[in-house]
């Protein structure tokens, strides 16, 4: 899957999508700040929302509290 | 592993003007849903195989296309029975061997959902293989366009093309396009449906053949 992989593990890809919503987003602002296709963020956001990262606020996305855990962790990683 | 939705699909063909059916399958950019593509335009495209020459070429041909549709809202997402590895596999491979990177993505549709729900196995040709389908769907959903060409022909991108900007102009003018019709050319103006309207016609200022077969610019 583009954002969590085989073995449980975060990808670039939903690093990079949890960076661009650590403030809040709505689909079309989070297509434009990754420069990602829209059908790729809907995607991508529904699998981050099903793992628990982001949810759904109105037309917003935010990052729920273990998702600003997992984006904390992976920006002490890099 | 590649499995798509576990429901039993029922075989048919998609009609023009109705929702395309939806679906969910896993692809070369993920799991996606036909949703997924809501307010853009989606050209759903099926090919024979992997690794095979016609469908190497088409390949190659949408992907250089891409640029152009993507001017005009229009996304592409391919298909055949493959698995993801072997789509991967052969992206990989156009990209070395033909410099031609494959920016859309790719359903791997081993179980046949998707290409049951849209009719592209054609059992005469090959009971195991999608022939070359072209669906074109709308942003809202709807089937607008159905092209199928067998297993020996590969498509004219530059028809795939008119075809876009053909439904695009209908949808912004509210005109039809005649015989090979071109972008920057006359179109045709809706008939008239009543005696009165078509009285009218005759002296609308269009191009006038008779009440019923009038042409203008855009």
């Amino acid at each position: 899957m583009p954002c969590i992989d085989s073995s449980g593990q975060m990808t670039e890809m939903a690093r990079t999508m949890l960076a661009a919503l650590s403030d809040g987003a709505t689909l079309s602002e989070l297509a434009q700040k990754t420069g990602l296709a829209l059908y790729r963020v809907r995607s991508a956001v529904r699998e981050l929302v099903e793992a628990g990262l982001v949810e759904a606020k109105d037309e917003t996305h935010v990052l729920t509290e273990a998702g600003r855990a997992a984006l904390a962790r992976a920006s002490g990683r890099s | 592993m590649d499995t798509t939705t576990q429901e039993m699909v029922a075989p048919g063909f998609p009609r023009l003007g109705q929702p395309a059916p939806a679906f969910e399958a896993p692809t070369t950019h993920g799991m996606l849903r036909l949703e997924d593509f809501k307010g853009s335009w989606l050209i759903l495209f099926s090919h024979p195989a992997d690794f095979t020459p016609v469908c190497t070429t088409e390949f190659v041909a949408f992907a250089e296309l891409a640029p152009e549709l993507k001017k005009r809202n229009v996304e592409l997402c391919g298909l055949s029975i493959d698995s993801t590895y072997s789509h991967i596999a052969w992206v990989r491979n156009i990209e070395e061997k033909f410099g031609v990177k494959i920016p859309f993505p790719v359903i791997a549709d081993l179980n046949k959902n998707v290409a049951t729900l849209y009719g592209m196995i054609m059992p005469g040709e090959s009971k195991t293989e999608t022939s070359r389908c072209v669906f074109v769907i709308d942003p809202n959903g709807i089937l607008r366009a159905m092209i199928y060409y067998p297993l020996t022909t590969g498509r004219n991108m530059q028809e795939i093309l008119r075809l876009i900007d053909a439904l695009q102009t209908t949808d912004k003018h509210g005109v039809a396009t005649p015989a090979n019709w071109k972008p920057g050319e006359k179109v045709i103006v809706p008939p008239p449906a009543t005696t009165d309207a078509a009285e009218e016609r005759m002296r609308a200022g269009f191009e006038t053949k008779d009440w019923y077969f009038s042409k203008k610019s855009l």
